[in-house]
Order: C-alpha cells, then structure tokens, then sequence
C-alpha cells in the first residue's frame, strides 16, 4: 500500500479555512464529498462519528500533525484526505499544540487491516521530519501530492 | 533517559515476552495509545519486535508503524529494573484486548 492509493489526491486542501477543530472535520469531509468519496447525505454523520472518536482519545499526535479517522460503511478499505491550516487548529493535541496538518481517514468496519495499514504510511512519513515540515509548508494542492509521491518512493 | 539510563546500570535485567494481538481490530491508535502509556510508567527501556522489524515500545509512532493486525505475534523484549513487571503489565493490556471487542 502507498499513500497515493487511500489518499483523494483532487480533495487535498491547501488552505483550510475552518478555525476550530469541528469546522476542520467538517470542512475536510465536504471535500471527500465533492470527490465522491461520501454519500453527500452521510456528511453529518461522518463528521459525528469522527468527534466520537476523537472524545475517546485525542488523534493530535504531536508535532503540528492530527490524524481524525473513523469506520465508515461507505468506503472500500480506507479513503483520505490531507489539509493544512496555516494558522493552525486547537485540536487538543497531545503536546498541546495548534494542528497544521491533517491527514483524515475513513475506513470501512470490516477492514480492520486497510486501516492499520494506512496508519502506517502516515506515521512513516509524518516521522520524516524535513517531509513534516515540507508539507506543512506548502502552498497549493499540487506540492502536497508532490511530497506524497516522495513519501511513496523513498519511505519504503 | 536518564532515570532509565540509571535504572538499566543499577541492575542489568532483562525481560522478553511474546505476546499475540488478540483483538479484532489489532494495535490501532487507541491501544497503542495504551500501550505505550503503560510502557511509560516504567523505567526499563522496552524493544518490540514484528519479525524482523524492531521499535521503541515507548513511542507511538513507532508502535504505529508496526502495524499489527489481529493474530500478529509481537515479541517484547524489556531491559532494567522493573523489566519483568513492565512486561507482565504490557502482556495483560494485550491479552485483555486493551479492554475492547
């Protein structure tokens, strides 16, 4: 598995305009719905069943990166998406810092195995500091799957 | 590191373990969340091994690159003072499905 294969490259957003963290999740699954990724009748729910999760246990892993993510029926395996806020989100964070980049995820329940696997590659490159900080800095949709693709070849 | 540095020269106790991921959904997020919480309130420092691949037990984001399905057998290794006790913790956390299924 690659990060281009779960990653909606055409929904990637570059500049998020939400400012707190549910606006954030409800701007990034509007942009899976656009993509096609999401029934638009299920926006909602998705968007409820990612603050479920993140009441459970925050996904601000540290370093400015949040990885929101919840099963979905909908999807085949996993399906994602990447967004940045330049100003960065309250995300309540485990190192109490705002959130710069977003990789959301959307599994389906009876793929457990997909998920882990797409866990994997984000954490892989997320640990990559000069790849975190590349794509924290990036500007437009196309720089973002640029830093992706490098992810895909050199993080193997 | 350095109480583990200071745990590890006082006393040279090693600790290994295999364990088996038994729940369904395997080591996501949340349990390796636990996981390494638990991992962290002990001062040995502690080593998982994934066949050939190998972590630091106290970091989540190694622990997440392991990903570990259901029916993966992870090998714990542990090293100080306290090894034997933070392998026995661990090896509960798991085989209780880190409380879910």
């Amino acid at each position: 598995m690659h990060l281009m294969d779960f990653i909606r490259t055409e929904a990637i957003l570059p500049d998020l305009k939400a400012t707190t963290a549910r606006g954030a999740v409800e701007e990034m699954v509007a942009a899976l719905v656009k993509a096609k990724a999401v029934a638009a009748d299920q926006h909602r729910k998705v968007v409820e069943a990612i603050l479920r999760r993140e009441k459970k246990g925050t996904t601000g892993f540290g370093n400015g990166v949040a990885i929101p993510h919840a099963k979905h029926a909908g999807v085949k395996g996993v399906v994602g998406i990447v967004a940045l806020s330049r100003a960065g989100i309250e995300f309540a964070a485990l190192d109490s810092q705002p959130v710069h980049l977003f990789f959301l995820l959307l599994s389906n329940p009876d793929q457990p195995e997909e998920h882990l696997k797409a866990m994997e590659h984000i954490f892989r490159s997320i640990k990559n500091d000069p790849l975190r900080r590349f794509m924290c800095q990036s500007s437009s949709q196309e720089e973002l799957v640029d830093l992706l693709r490098e992810a895909d070849e050199t993080l193997k | 590191m350095t109480p583990t540095a200071r745990a590890t020269k006082e006393k040279d106790a090693v600790a290994t373990r295999e364990v088996k991921i038994v729940n369904r959904l395997g080591l996501h997020a949340r349990p390796a969340m636990q996981f390494v919480e638990t991992a962290n309130r002990f001062l040995c420092h502690v080593t998982v091994h994934k066949g050939k691949q190998k972590v630091c037990g106290k970091s989540l984001m190694e622990m997440m690159m392991l990903a570990a399905t259901a029916g993966t057998v992870l090998r714990l290794e542990a090293e100080g003072e306290d090894a034997a006790k933070c392998l026995e913790a661990l090896a509960r956390l798991v085989n209780e499905k880190f409380h879910e299924d």
